[in-house]
């Protein structure tokens, strides 16, 4: 037993932080601590400066183009990228369609798709949920017809995350209604520019459009696009779903906000003192400062564990359960710090480039602008990638066996 | 003891209903929410029909002689209707302050004007620096000839936009942290030196950073006595508290019923959510903490009458302690259980609980009432 990181480990993080440091935008990595809304110019930017590298895909395996970094290397990755405020790599491409593609594509498939991920060429989107199919994902409708070298796609998709981006969606789309509704499964690749494809915003509780409905109408797929085997798409989508999971912890992330809270507290006033030296208040950071150690552990174990290129077990719900509630937790004491300062709405306030009013500015503190939508914002974490109720589902089922 | 509301009480409660019903639907009130200036002067117009406006009043003052549980009554529906209106601000707060505090000719002149819906007030209390404190004042009355001159900066002063007079709270004496030396002013909207930087707040609402910049108030504006303001104060906002957690209440009762009608309607798994008991006892949970609040709102509102100071803290900031932390739970769980849907702005579900939230942050979190309860077991 030894929780030390090894001399070549630390050399590693070492490395990872020099070239983040010296290539990571400052206006980007501004953005990213300030909680100001990124564009989609900001992600592919550093996607492609990643790219360059050659560590555009941490998770992938050597063979695909990946820098062949083992579970330790890319937790390392992770935490000195969020320590920094690079953008979240975002995982519908990266982590979500690449492992399928590179397990059960074909070759003309990974040709075609994986270099085009890698170097931020296709934005990928998720189409999954359908308003009747949440939780139960498996009763989904969306038909897929075959009509000679086409599918002929009709139905809707929901919560698609930044759909209005993306240059692809994959879909996981009904071919049979024989049967168990697992084995009717389909998953079909479909490029977002076909005729018939319908993007609707959905706006969320805290004003932003992030999600959004796709509708299918008679849209034209080639079965080329078809990921293996038509109805076997259920054992591909079970296996992306453990890909989600992966890095799902959310360590890096929740260490960068536990740092900026403490930065908050200690700038707030409370009793003509900080806010930090309210005991009440800090007995809350010291809380979930003591829930993100232990799942800093709970999460190197897992992964630790895991074998090379495995998807994780159903240990990963409970890296799931607990990274969105400390995730929660941070966003609603950043929020409660701010004491008054919680309640204005000042959405402009999101823009990196907003400059208030003298008037406001002299007292609203510059870090306040995000934080309450944050709050809200990230209720759907736990909500998300498998309800929590869901991930006790599957803690109940695979580890306890109930 | 008697739990029970009376006939009018009733009957009053049943027009609300079918006021909101009617006149108050969700999408009307994402409309008013949404344009300026964020709620509605019909609405306004009708309270004043209804009688709300007079309700805390006395009848020598035009008022109804309502009581505390009158006004629990009212914002219970003011919560279940999510209404937009500066009710809390301008009657139940201000209001009460003058009536409570205000000079004779004070009383005459805004009072029957508040009660005829033409007068807008609010309090403008709270400075950044001081979060929660009450008796942390830093803005300035300084006296001359014609009375004094006021400067100093107001943070998040709910409904002042749409105050025609704000009540100013400011130093006349002592130190910034000091509760002997604050005094009252009745400001008008348009004095000069008064400044308004307008938003909207996270639930809709609306409020101000209020700036004031030697703002010049005549003798007679002082309200109640010189240096005493920091009493007057307290005692308003234990009134907007317990109108707070009524109306905390009233959201809660509202997220229960919605939450519940979702449960029984949305089918995962080929059975109605309803059916799942890990979903069942959650639902349980949260109508416990409701009833328990319930339960703590009529003790601040009953507290809120009591003329001992200390009593009456001591059960107002019980109340806003216990009904914070149920008022989490409810709103956070009603989200959760709603899935997707709960944290999209197109059900109701998602504006309750904004509002919730906002409800906890107003007049001291949580926590501080929590710290200021604590506090009173050491003196026992």
């Amino acid at each position: 037993m030894d929780l030390d990181y090894t001399p070549e480990e630390q050399q590693f993080r070492a490395e990872v932080r020099d070239f983040i440091h010296s290539h990571l935008p400052k206006e980007i990595s501004a953005k990213v601590h300030g909680g100001k809304r990124l564009a989609k110019e900001d992600f592919v930017r550093w996607q492609k400066i990643l790219h360059h590298k050659g560590w555009g895909a941490p998770s992938w395996p050597r063979q695909f183009g990946g820098p062949g970094w083992n579970a330790v290397q890319q937790h390392i990755f992770d935490e000195e990228c969020s320590d920094a405020g690079a953008p979240m790599q975002l995982p519908f491409g990266l982590k979500m369609v690449a492992p399928v593609i590179m397990t059960f594509g074909n070759k003309g498939q990974q040709d075609y798709f994986l270099p085009r991920i890698m170097d931020a060429t296709d934005w990928w989107c998720q189409g999954y949920s359908e308003p009747g199919s949440g939780s139960d994902l498996a009763s989904l409708k969306t038909r897929a017809e075959r009509q000679g070298d086409h599918y002929v796609v009709n139905g809707q998709k929901t919560w698609n995350t930044l759909g209005q981006h993306a240059d692809w969606i994959f879909c996981l789309v009904r071919t049979s209604t024989e049967g168990r509704q697992q084995e009717g499964i389909s998953f079909l690749l479909i490029d977002m520019k076909t005729p018939g494809i319908t993007v609707r915003p959905i706006i969320m509780l805290d004003g932003e459009h992030e999600i959004n409905e796709v509708w299918f109408e008679d849209v034209k797929v080639p079965v080329e696009n078809l990921i293996g085997q038509e109805n076997k798409g259920w054992t591909y989508a079970k296996f992306l779903l453990g890909h989600e999971r992966t890095g799902i912890a959310g360590v890096g992330r929740s260490k960068r906000e536990l740092k900026k809270l403490k930065e908050i507290a200690h700038r707030q006033t409370a009793g003509g003192h900080s806010l930090m030296s309210d005991q009440r208040f800090r007995d809350r950071v010291a809380q979930v400062e003591l829930e993100l150690m232990a799942l800093e552990i709970t999460n190197l174990r897992v992964i630790s564990s895991e074998h090379e290129k495995k998807a994780p077990g159903p240990e990963a719900s409970i890296l799931k359960i607990k990274g969105s509630e400390i995730q929660q937790m941070l966003t609603e004491l950043q929020m409660q710090a701010l004491g008054h300062y919680g309640l204005p709405y000042l959405h402009e306030s999101l823009d990196a480039t907003w400059e208030p009013d003298p008037m406001i500015g002299d007292y609203y503190p510059d870090y306040a602008g995000p934080l309450t939508g944050h709050y809200f914002n990230y209720r759907k974490t736990t909500i998300y990638g498998g309800s929590n109720e869901i991930q006790k589902n599957i803690i109940c089922q695979m580890i306890l066996g109930l | 003891m008697n739990f029970n509301y009376t006939e009018e009480q009733l009957a009053l409660q049943d027009t609300l209903r079918r006021f909101i019903a009617k006149d108050y639907g969700f999408e009307h009130r994402r409309a008013l929410a949404k344009a300026e200036p964020g709620f509605s002067r019909e609405a306004w117009a009708q309270y004043a029909d209804f009688g709300l406006l007079a309700l805390p009043f006395s009848e020598d003052q035009g008022g109804l002689a309502g009581t505390p549980i009158d006004t629990m009554l009212v914002m219970e529906m003011v919560g279940r209707g999510l209404l937009l209106e500066p009710y809390l601000q301008t009657v139940v707060v201000a209001g009460s302050l003058i009536r409570d505090y205000g000079t004779a000719t004070q009383q005459a002149e805004l009072i029957p004007a508040v009660a005829g819906g033409e007068l807008m007030m609010c309090l403008a209390h709270y400075e950044p620096e001081g979060r929660y404190d009450l008796h942390h004042v830093g803005t300035t009355a300084v006296r001359n000839a014609n009375g004094w001159k006021i400067s100093g900066h107001k943070c998040v002063v709910i409904g002042a936009p749409s105050a025609d007079k704000f009540i100013v709270s400011a130093r006349t004496s002592d130190g910034t942290r000091d509760e002997h030396g604050i005094s009252l002013f009745v400001v008008d909207r348009g004095a000069p030196g008064l400044t308004l930087r307008s938003y909207p707040t996270q639930d809709g609402g609306r409020a101000a950073e209020v700036h004031l910049d030697h703002v010049q108030v005549g003798t007679d504006d002082l309200v109640g006595e010189l240096n005493k303001g920091y009493v007057m104060v307290e005692r308003a906002i234990d009134f907007g508290i317990a109108g707070l957690c009524a109306e905390a209440v009233g959201v809660m009762s509202a997220l229960i019923e919605v939450t519940l009608e979702y449960l029984k309607t949305r089918k995962q798994f080929g059975a109605p959510l309803a059916k799942f008991q890990a979903l069942q006892h959650r639902m349980a949970d949260m109508a416990i903490a409701t009833e328990q609040s319930r339960s703590m709102a009529i003790l601040a509102a009953v507290g809120a009458k009591t003329d001992d100071a200390e009593t009456r803290n001591r059960d107002i900031t019980a109340a806003k302690a216990y009904i914070g932390q149920q008022a989490r739970l409810v709103g956070q769980q009603a989200i959760q259980l709603h899935g997707g849907m709960g944290v999209t702005d197109e059900l109701n579900v998602s504006h309750y609980f904004k509002r919730l939230t906002m409800i906890c942050a107003t007049f001291g979190d949580t926590d501080h009432h929590l710290g200021r309860f604590s506090a009173t077991l050491m003196a026992a």
